[in-house]
Formats: C-alpha cells, structure tokens, sequence
C-alpha cells in the first residue's frame, strides 16, 4: 500500500498558482522528501493531503483511503507539523499535549513525557512564553505523541538548533525503522540527503522528478573545475559555468569521452571531476526552465 | 466534546469580566432605585415629557416610579447593550480566531470532523450566553430583595427571556459571519451590535421607520412593549429566528467546505 498517492492534483488560490497536475507517490515505510524554494507548492500540497484545504481538480490518497468524508479516520493515524507551529497562547505546554490527545481521544501521556525529555521541553512553561525553537518542540510532540502511521512534517527543522535537530532525526529514524512512513518538505537539501531514502523535486508546482536520492544524485552530471583556463571547452552540455579566481567550473551531462578530448588540448594547472551533490543537482533541475539565475 | 471544554476554559475570563461588569451596574442601578424612588413623581414627569428622547428610550410608556418602570429602562439598556456586545464578540471570535491565530492548523488535522468543531463551538458561545444572563438575572433577584421589594416576576423574567433571545440571534448571526473571516472581526461585531440598537431607537422615534423593528432584535426586546403588554410580541421576533437560522446554517455551509490557508 501507499501511504500517500496524488493523482493529478491541481490547487488554484484565485488565479494564482498552488500546484499543477501533481502525481505523487510515497510508498509505505518510505523516509520521503519533498524538495523544492519557497513558493513551489509544497505547502499546498501538505494542505491538500491533510484536507485543509480542497483541490480545484485532482485528487489524493493518504493511507489508502481518499482525503474526503472520512478525513477524520485518516487523521488518526497521521501526525502533522505545520511549518510554523501556532498554538492557543494563554495555555501551558502541558494543557496543550492534553487538548491535542484529547481531540485524539488516545491516551498518550507516556510517550508525550518520553519525547519532551528526549527534546528537552519544559511543559510547565507557558506557550506564550516559548520561543520559535521551544514552539516547534512543542508542535513536534503534538505530532509525534499518538505514534502515527505516517508523519507529514513541514519544514520540520527551522528553528532547531543542531544538537535537537539531531535528536529529531533519530527520533524519526527509530519511528521509521518501526514502520512509520516519513514525510517531510525541506528546502535544506543536505538534510533530504542525509536522512532520506526518497525523494521529489516540485517546481512552480509542479513534480519535476520523484526518485531514490542516490538515484536523483546519478543523473550522469559531473563537476568539473579546471584551473589555468578562462574559457569552457565548446562543448554542449554544460551547465551552471562560474568562474573561480584561476578557472572555471561547469556541471557536465554530456559524452565524457568528448570532453577528455577537448580537455587534452587545454593546458592546465590542475582539474577535478567529481559527482555532483543533491544540492547541485537541484539547482540542475531548476535551471532547467532557464528561471534561476 | 473536547473543543466545547477548550472553547469554555479560554472564554473563562472574559466571561467572568462581562458578567462581573454587566451584574455590577445592574446592582448598583437596583440599589439605587429606593433613592430615586422618592423624587420619581417629579422626574417622572421631567424623563416624559423631553420629547422625542422620552419616546427614543420608551420612558413614555414606563413609570419611572415603578421598580420594573425603572428596571425596564436602565437594567434593560445595561443587559441589552452589554449583553449584546459580549454575544456579539464572543460569537463573531469563535470560529474566525483559529484562523487569525492560526491554530486552525493545529484542530483540523486532528481527527475531528469539521462539522463538530462548529457545533461544539456554538454550544460554547450559547453555553457562555446563558451562563451570563442566568448570573446577571440571579443578581438581580438577590439586589430587588435586598432593597425590600417585591419581584415582579412575570415583567422581570419576560423581559430577561428578551434580552436572552436577542444576543442569541446576535450571536447566531455573528458565529455566521466568523465562519467566513480569516482575521478577527471585533470591529465587526460591536458594530453590528451597536446597528441593531440605533435602529431601534430610530424606530422609535420616526413613526415610517417603525419596520425596523422587524429587523432589530431590540425591536421585540422593547422594555416598554413587554411590560405594558406583559408579552413578548411573537411576530417582531419571528424574523429574528429566521436570521439565528440563517446565521448557524451559514457557519456550517462555509466552515465546512472552506480552505484553510
């Protein structure tokens, strides 16, 4: 079974953009990540999942049942983490914990204490009172408390500092390893490739690839930075060119036999070839539309 | 019944402010009263004969040196207009403040069905109405004894049933309203509030204008008519239910078919 499945998914805010024809899938078990800048869609595709708000075409599957009617039913087995956490701030850290297993009508004061101490969260502290980086601990326990099948985190490690950060994906690693499914939208590339089994690229809402990340990483594109030169070999096929203070650097996609050709005719102080990371190739995929700068 | 429990615990203290304030007045306008009780022939005669701010505020029709001639009034501005705004806040808050907060985003993806969190948020907001009226009313039991006179029962109690409905039908229109906001809309509310209360005095004063007592709850609230007639004029109050259904099966409607941003 899937855990989350998107067909055709379509959200417009007026006239403007949300996402485009999305066609998402998130098998079960998966540590996902969904990747792409501010604005892509990714915030709107979490919404749709979670019913917030309703598709104008399209629609989507979570858990194996339709985000509908019976929301209520998915909800259960899903923990959120909205990107940013907002809570009732008259209450203490402790009443909120209750209110959200409360609304769950599970018991779940055990786990709830396991992951403040893990997190290191003060629950007698006022909400009011937390800062950004206590809120998100907050919002991170609401979400975590009742042990979900599938955990849809946005933007989960703003505000954290590393060593939490660390703690919170162990955290997810163990939930993972015990069959939860892993959702979680970044724009932090290093954290999708460290912890991630898999992952999708959204771009101005709409998927541009959904792959295992050692498979996204292998495009076949190769960082080249040569130095004593000014110029790129004419070649195809090159992309992202800058220049360094003795050279250049280019990605390179093309034929690797033409451009050992080419480069033995330059005269060069030194050369490295090396395998893109995530990053670049992330940025390959969104100069691709010729956008980004 | 979750959300109600939340929803009572955080309108606690502005429901105890309210009553304490709105109860406060009211006592201390009852404890005056055997005071004043002593000049009313004169300022009775002064308070009817002012033309049409007499007629505005129905002392034409009450005797100021009767407790319910003089409860109709002064109570009756304090718990009509107080009573009022805090159904008018209160309900026009209820659904709208998730949304300015943002913690909307927090209730609705917890296993809760959107029609619930409405439903349970109205009896929240009806919860607190009643819950004041019943405090202010017990007051002033307790005040008209105090003073040693007698409880006009049925007067006093019609008139209370009014003021009663009225911030209900306030509250039902308001809580409609705040299904379709994203930030706050206070202003709204005193607004509409203070609307419903000047057109009555409008009504009261023009004589064409008298239909608007068919669209102000005030119109059916009216001191003077209650105690005269020692009724609530059923007719004026009907388009009022009209507009607490309309109002309630609003919020339904839209909250549960509306985007969440």
């Amino acid at each position: 079974m899937n855990a989350i499945e998107t067909h055709a998914l379509t959200k417009y805010y007026g006239k403007a953009r949300g996402v485009l024809d999305l066609n998402l899938t998130v098998e079960s078990g998966a540590f996902f990540g969904f990747i792409g800048p501010n604005g892509a869609g990714k915030s709107t595709t979490i919404r749709c999942l979670l019913g917030l708000i309703h598709p104008s075409s399209g629609g989507a599957m979570v858990l194996g049942q339709p985000v509908g009617r019976e929301l209520p039913s998915i909800l259960r087995d899903v923990g959120y983490l909205p990107a940013e956490a907002q809570f009732y701030s008259g209450m203490q850290v402790r009443d909120l914990l209750r209110y959200a297993a409360e609304l769950r009508r599970v018991d779940c004061r055990e786990e709830a204490a396991k992951l403040c101490d893990r997190l290191q969260l003060d629950v007698s502290r006022k909400i009011a009172e937390l800062s950004l980086g206590n809120r998100k601990k907050a919002a991170i326990v609401c979400a975590l408390q009742h042990n979900p099948r599938l955990c849809i985190l946005d933007e989960p490690t703003s505000g954290l500092d590393p060593l939490i950060q660390r703690e919170f994906f162990a955290l997810l690693e163990e939930r993972n390893r015990a069959g939860a499914t892993i959702f979680l939208s970044s724009h932090v590339l290093s954290e999708i490739q460290r912890h991630c089994t898999h992952a999708a690229i959204i771009r101005e809402g709409r998927l541009i690839a959904c792959d295992r990340v050692e498979a996204l990483a292998q495009t076949g594109a190769r960082r080249v930075t040569l130095h004593g030169v000014t110029a790129p070999p004419p070649l195809p096929d090159i992309r992202d060119l800058s220049r360094t203070s003795d050279g250049i650097s280019f990605l390179y996609s093309g034929d690797v036999n033409a451009l050992i050709c080419q480069l033995a005719a330059l005269r060069l102080t030194d050369l490295t070839i090396s395998e893109p990371d995530l990053e670049e190739i992330f940025l390959h995929y969104y100069q691709e539309g010729g956008e980004a700068k | 019944m979750t959300v109600w429990k939340q929803e009572m615990r955080l309108g606690l203290l502005s429901l105890l402010i309210w009553t304490g304030s709105i109860g406060f007045l009211i006592v201390i306008c009852i404890l005056l009263f055997p005071e004043m009780q002593g000049q009313m022939n004169q300022v009775s005669s002064v308070f009817s004969s002012m033309g049409s701010f007499t007629q505005a505020f129905g002392m034409d029709r009450l005797n100021f040196g009767e407790l319910i001639g003089f409860y109709g009034v002064e109570c009756g501005n304090i718990l009509g207009l107080g009573g009022a705004f805090f159904a008018a806040l209160t309900a026009i808050a209820s659904l709208s403040k998730e949304e300015r907060d943002h913690t909307a985003e927090f209730l609705l993806t917890h296993p809760v069905r959107r029609s619930a969190v409405v439903l349970q948020k109205l009896l929240a907001v009806v919860s607190q109405i009643l819950l004041l009226n019943l405090a202010v009313l017990l007051l002033s039991l307790v005040s008209i004894r105090l003073i040693g006179e007698e409880i006009p029962w049925k007067p006093l109690l019609l008139l209370h049933l009014a003021y009663l409905l009225l911030q209900l039908e306030l509250a039902a229109v308001c809580f409609g309203v705040s299904a379709f906001l994203r930030r706050g809309g206070l202003g709204l509310g005193i607004g509409l509030a203070a609307m419903c209360y000047f057109l009555n005095i409008v009504a009261n004063i023009a004589g064409q204008a008298e239909w608007l007592k068919y669209i102000t709850p005030y119109g059916y609230a009216e001191a003077a008519d209650i105690v005269s007639s020692g009724s609530i004029d059923f007719l004026m109050a009907l388009p009022g239910l009209g507009f607490t259904i309309l109002g309630i099966a609003a919020a339904f409607f839209w909250y549960t078919r509306k985007d969440i941003l």
